[in-house]
């Protein structure tokens, strides 16, 4: 069973060496002194930790979503059970679903488990997001790659599959601030990330600070991957600005 | 167009010379049709000449041409390019060698023209320098310029600049043959008389063997220097050349076809240049001036909209060729010497009669 604390401290954490705490003493919403005393040994690591997680499991789900993506379009009977698992997936709450990953033996409360139950997350948009850019092609532009003499794998490298960048990579923009989202439950199994310092300030029913700060970090951090996420489809699609 | 060169004669070519085309008891059953879409077509098409497919939809146009590039494949028949069969050939490779154009012209919107335009060449392993070179040459045969309209993408272009793309881009390897399905179908009415225009142009420098799939016959007769009419159910209803078919429709449905109108039709094969014009000495020349490649049915228009009044015929050097009046008009309509003559030469093709 996952207790809510975490172990984590019930007590804030001050941060030692300082010799002011007047701010925290007075019990202000927010302190400044703290973030400045905190970012070092406790956010900067929570944020780091944050993004790889995030990054292995939009990586991992992109592979495993192309993949089944580029099947179902040539298979068609494919789209259905893929469907209707990664919709499963996708609705278990999250704190079920870790609760039903931490006994399966070799996950326990890992970073592996905690991966497994983010990955499932992003399975069903980046899925049905590829599938619907690479079907949405134009059927003349298919018709005229073939009538050239293509072939199907070169029609769909350099015709389908850039066309479908777009809807590609709005399915990643979903998944990534989904995934950055949910990894803040996910410190619950693996004890990192923006969501231990989160946890701490929740158990914490005064000092504010610290929950603040995470969560606003998680928040930085999601529109921030979003608009990196916005400036890689312009280079990659010039194309769609033409008009 | 500054290219005083033709594509064929010194652009880096890959296929100079236009190849003929056999249909040889060509038939198509889509699977789980009842009936076949084509049941036996049999059509020569000489090389590098026009012919058209035209008839009403649903009549296995589309189809007939689809089965030349394998995009279709063939339920028995067979079909001769360049005298090999196409079924001898492995698809793609034969793809590369037959220009393809569509209605919806499929330009890749993620590419600029001028990668559109280099499809082909690129597949078939051009060097970059060669490439660059053809679809320089292919942009300015299509009277557009290179270095504006080359790194535009599809999205930046009106409907009938992309048309033209569309047809520079079959014509990018020199192909022996050009598969064209209604390629002006989805253009307003006067663009498309200029595309049309351009086409004969265009084709009169390239000399292209080219299958043309239109439903307008009237584009078939300007087109075409044979025409395939096909009915209903895939049948070849009569294979001649314009002329031909506008004088003596083979049936029913094909005068039907080509319509009620057709002896004026067969006017507009004819320009006043193969007229015996009268004299101009013993009419005063009148007010009303008309060229002499005009063809007999504008003629024709023009004398009835000025109610009567002859016109005066003027040469391409300004000198006066003679003059035309109803009576002259109505006196050749009256013998036959236009209707059941041999076919125009300059109403349709601007080139040699089709032989
Ligand atoms: N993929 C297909 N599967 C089954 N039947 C087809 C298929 N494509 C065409 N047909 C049928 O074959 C016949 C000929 O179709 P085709 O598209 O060649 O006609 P068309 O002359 O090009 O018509 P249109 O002028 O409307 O383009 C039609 O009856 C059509 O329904
Ligand atoms: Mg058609």
């Amino acid at each position: 069973m996952i207790a809510l604390a975490a172990g984590g401290p019930v007590i804030p954490t001050f941060g030692g060496g300082g010799s002011s705490f007047t701010c925290e003493r007075a019990n202000r919403l927010f302190c400044s002194s703290w973030l400045s005393r905190n970012w070092g040994p406790v956010l900067w690591p929570a944020l780091r930790q944050h993004i790889v997680l995030t990054l292995i499991a939009v990586t991992i789900g992109f592979v495993i979503s192309t993949t089944l993506a580029l099947i179902a379009y040539r298979r068609r009977w494919l789209e259905r059970p893929v469907l209707i698992i990664t919709s499963i997936l996708y609705t278990i709450p999250s704190l079920a679903l870790f609760e039903l990953l931490e006994p399966v033996p070799g996950l326990g409360l890992s970073r592996t488990t905690a991966e497994v139950a983010l990955v499932s997350y992003t399975l069903l948009i980046m899925f049905r997001n590829t599938l619907t850019g690479l079907r949405e092609v134009p059927d003349e532009v298919r018709d005229a790659a073939a009538g050239m003499g293509m072939g199907p794998l070169r029609s769909l490298l350099r015709v389908e599959l850039p066309l479908a960048v777009p809807a590609i990579i709005a399915g990643v923009r979903i998944a990534t601030v989904t995934v950055i989202s949910l990894a803040t439950v996910a410190s619950l199994i693996d004890n990192e990330g923006l969501g231990v310092p989160i946890l701490t300030a929740i158990s914490n029913e005064v000092f504010k600070t610290e929950l603040i700060a995470a969560g606003a970090l998680a928040v930085g951090l999601a529109l921030t991957a979003d608009g990196l996420l916005v400036i890689i489809q312009r280079l990659l699609t010039p194309w769609t600005r033409a008009a | 167009m500054s290219t005083s060169t033709t594509a064929q004669i010194e652009g880096p070519s890959a296929f100079p010379q236009a190849a003929p085309l056999e249909l040889r008891h060509v038939c198509k059953r889509y699977a789980g049709q009842r009936e076949p879409a084509i049941p036996d077509l049999s059509l020569e098409v000489v090389a590098g000449e026009v012919c058209v497919l035209v008839g009403p939809s649903g009549s296995g146009k589309t189809t007939a041409m689809r089965l030349v590039n394998r995009m279709i494949p063939l339920t028995s028949g067979d079909i001769l390019l360049g005298g090999r069969s196409v079924l001898e050939r492995e698809p793609n490779e034969l793809r590369r060698e037959i220009g393809y154009v569509i209605q919806q012209v499929g330009l890749f919107p993620h590419q600029t023209v001028s990668d559109n335009i280099a499809t082909v060449p690129r597949l078939l392993g051009w060097d970059k320098q060669r490439t660059a070179t053809r679809v320089h040459e292919l942009l300015e045969l299509i009277g557009m310029d290179p270095d504006d309209v080359g790194p535009r993408y599809p999205a930046q272009l009106s409907g009938g600049q992309r048309q033209r793309v569309g047809v520079a881009r079959a014509l990018a390897a020199d192909p022996p043959l050009m598969l064209m399905d209604e390629p002006f179908g989805a253009i307003d009415p006067i663009t498309r008389a200029r595309l049309q225009d351009e086409f004969l142009r265009l084709q009169e420098r390239v000399r292209k063997t080219i299958v043309f799939v239109t439903h307008d016959i009237d584009e078939a007769i300007m087109m075409g220097h044979k025409i395939a009419i096909l009915r209903q159910g895939g049948q070849l209803a009569q294979y001649d050349t314009p002329a031909e078919i506008l004088t003596n429709p083979a049936d029913e449905f094909v005068a039907e076809f080509v319509g009620a109108d057709r002896a004026l039709k067969r006017l507009g094969l004819a320009t006043l240049a193969e007229v015996e014009l009268l004299a101009p000495n013993g009419l005063k020349p009148g007010a009303n001036k008309v060229a002499l490649d005009t063809t007999v049915r504008d003629a024709l228009s023009q004398l009835l909209a000025a109610g009567g009044e002859p016109l005066t015929v003027f040469d391409e050097r300004e000198q006066v060729a003679g003059i035309v009046t109803l009576e002259l008009l109505g006196g050749l309509l009256g013998n036959g010497s236009l209707t059941a003559g041999e076919p125009a030469s300059s109403g349709g093709q601007g080139g040699e009669p089709a032989t």
